[in-house]
């Protein structure tokens, strides 16, 4: 009864996190995604890039997010700037993996049949790479928003807001409900993108390919 | 219509894929450049579509240097049928037909019935399989649907990469019988590759047999059979299907009558070791050879009773100087020829200059007897 009480009591600073919490999200995935995708393709086109980029990818995702949050800060300062930063380059590395492997995991003779029929390189990416690939780089794009909303929790501890600053006070006063109060929508945000991109990806999936 | 002048490919680590190629397909003929793997056929094929730049020489289209064309826009107008199939997973059979056609900028109307068109001229119902995904067909008619892609656009020019080695036997000789049934309508020229030397034989204008990078045969199916080039080529078509193919046509050769046990001499031997052999193994020619088995000439008894008084001499001074040889490939009635015109007891038998046998009249009359049998 007292957690219902203090969602009441909360509701529009739960509302404001809520939301704070999907912005900082969403537009980490979304410079992620506008990052990673042409990369990902790019790096199949030189090999000799691939490795050194993808680890390099990797290594940040190997930095605890915490710390990674704290790196930011001297460089950038406070606020939802360096958080933005910071929750984009953690998200690269699924996406980026994803469609590098997904486009290399195309069928070889699908891309010379296309070239011995005359389409041009951009138009074999387009026509056949992409679309072939689009439901594997939608399983890193969720992989990655999953992971993106959990670590927005922590954005709070460089000023950034979201549903951690509703954690963080109820640690400080040992609140229980208040903690519970950004945990709870913080858990079902992830459920309900997961769920969400889940529905996105094998809408995606080319109808040739499901069964 | 398509034309390899001195055409070779070098690849960067020093192996050379072709050498020197040098031969023309003529308009509407279909030719299978055939060979065991690694001869450079798929390598040749690729090229006339630019899938492979040649290290040197030319390739004419119409008697234009295809170099100077644009790659694409090339590919356009030449079909390309692969062993894979190649039809995308994700576009109807529909989408895969027309894809070509659309790229050319076809209007709507032309490229949809032409779709309709070309799936019944392989016997796949429009209204059924158009709509369908490539999962949904088997692999023969997945393949058949690979070939009218090729197709589609209407080029004059076909290549087929072996299309129906990966399918199952009965899909193979339907969809061969396909393809000899669209060549005879449709009247393009295609250039197919495979290894199959009975695919070859049923399907061909001309077989181009390579190995090594080299063409080593170009000629009609029946030219092929009747008078195949060398060893390996008649190796590579096989003497069954010699047999078969040639039926009647088909007689024994010098090989098939000559006897290997030879009773040989070296030609430095003395007379009287000669005369001691040719007694043991009660004969009347010694047949002399080098080291290296190849035919040094012949001697007679009758030879080395004349000078057996002289102790210095070696065989080689009383030896037939242009004793009667045959190849191996010799047919019959060659070897008849020599019998009846020659008063000779034996005929020596050479692959080329070695020693392989000798014919006599008994290893004749053997010898045929042996091929009617088999036969």
């Amino acid at each position: 009864m007292d957690l219902w009480n203090t969602f009441m009591t909360r509701k529009e600073d739960i509302w404001i996190a809520f939301q704070e919490h999907i912005m900082l999200a969403g537009i980490a995935m979304i410079i992620a995604i506008i990052i990673a995708v042409p990369l990902g393709v790019l790096l199949t086109r030189t090999p000799k890039l691939a490795e050194p980029i993808i680890g390099l990818a990797a290594l940040i995702q190997t930095i605890p997010s915490l710390a990674l949050l704290g790196f930011m800060l001297p460089i950038f300062g406070i606020g939802k700037t360096p958080a933005i930063i910071a929750l984009t380059l953690y998200a690269l590395l699924p996406i980026l993996r994803n469609t590098y492997t997904g486009i290399l995991g195309v069928d070889s003779s699908l891309v010379d049949a296309g070239k011995g029929m005359g389409m041009t390189s951009s138009q074999i990416l387009l026509k056949v790479e992409l679309p072939l690939t689009l439901p594997i780089i939608m399983a890193g794009v969720r992989t990655a928003t999953v992971l993106t909303i959990g670590v927005a929790a922590l954005a709070t501890f460089i000023g950034a807001g979201g549903l951690g600053d509703l954690i963080d006070r109820g640690l400080r006063v040992a609140d229980k409900n208040l903690i519970l109060a950004g945990a709870i929508p913080a858990a079902i945000l992830a459920i309900i993108f997961d769920f969400a991109l889940k529905k996105l990806e094998s809408k995606v999936t080319p109808k040739g390919l499901k069964n | 219509m398509i034309r390899f002048e001195n055409v070779k490919k070098q690849y960067q680590d020093g192996f050379t894929a072709l050498k020197n190629i040098d031969f023309e397909v003529k308009k509407g003929e279909l030719l299978t450049l055939i060979g065991p793997s690694g001869c450079g056929k798929t390598t040749t094929m690729r090229m006339i579509n630019r899938l492979i730049e040649p290290t040197e020489g030319k390739i004419y289209i119409d008697g234009q240097d295809i170099s100077q064309l644009n790659p694409v826009e090339l590919r356009r107008n030449i079909g390309y049928v692969i062993q894979q199939i190649g039809l995308f997973p994700h576009m109807t059979i529909e989408q895969n037909i027309s894809l070509v056609p659309k790229l050319k900028k076809w209007e709507e109307k032309r490229y949809l019935a032409r779709v309709d068109e070309l799936l019944e001229l392989v016997g796949l119902d429009p209204s059924v399989f158009k709509h369908r995904y490539p999962s949904e067909l088997s692999g023969g008619q997945q393949q058949r649907v690979g070939v009218i892609r090729a197709l589609a656009a209407e080029p004059e020019i076909i290549l087929m990469d072996e299309p129906f080695s990966a399918l199952d036997p009965i899909s193979r000789e339907q969809l061969q019988d396909d393809i000899v049934r669209l060549h005879e309508e449709i009247n393009k020229t295609i250039v197919f590759v495979t290894h199959d030397m009975d695919e070859a034989l049923k399907i061909s204008s001309r077989i181009a047999i390579m190995k090594d990078g080299e063409i080593i045969q170009l000629d009609t199916p029946d030219k092929i059979l009747r008078h195949p080039a060398n060893d390996f080529v008649r190796g590579f078509i096989g003497k069954e299907r010699m047999k078969k193919h040639t039926d009647d046509v088909l007689v024994p050769t010098a090989e098939d009558l000559m006897t290997t046990s030879t009773v040989t001499s070296s030609p430095r031997k003395g007379l009287a070791e000669a005369f001691k052999q040719m007694k043991d193994y009660k004969v009347d020619s010694l047949i002399l050879i080098d080291r290296n088995k190849n035919f040094e000439g012949l001697v007679t008894l009758q030879k080395i009773e004349e000078h057996y008084k002289n102790e210095d001499l070696t065989l080689s001074a009383i030896k037939e100087e242009n004793a009667l040889t045959i190849q191996m490939n010799a047919s019959v009635q060659e070897v008849a020829e020599i019998f009846h015109e020659n008063n000779i007891g034996l005929i020596p038998v050479l692959d080329g200059e070695r020693l392989a046998g000798i014919i006599t009249r008994s290893s004749m009359m053997r010898g045929l007897a042996e091929w009617k049998l088999n036969e």
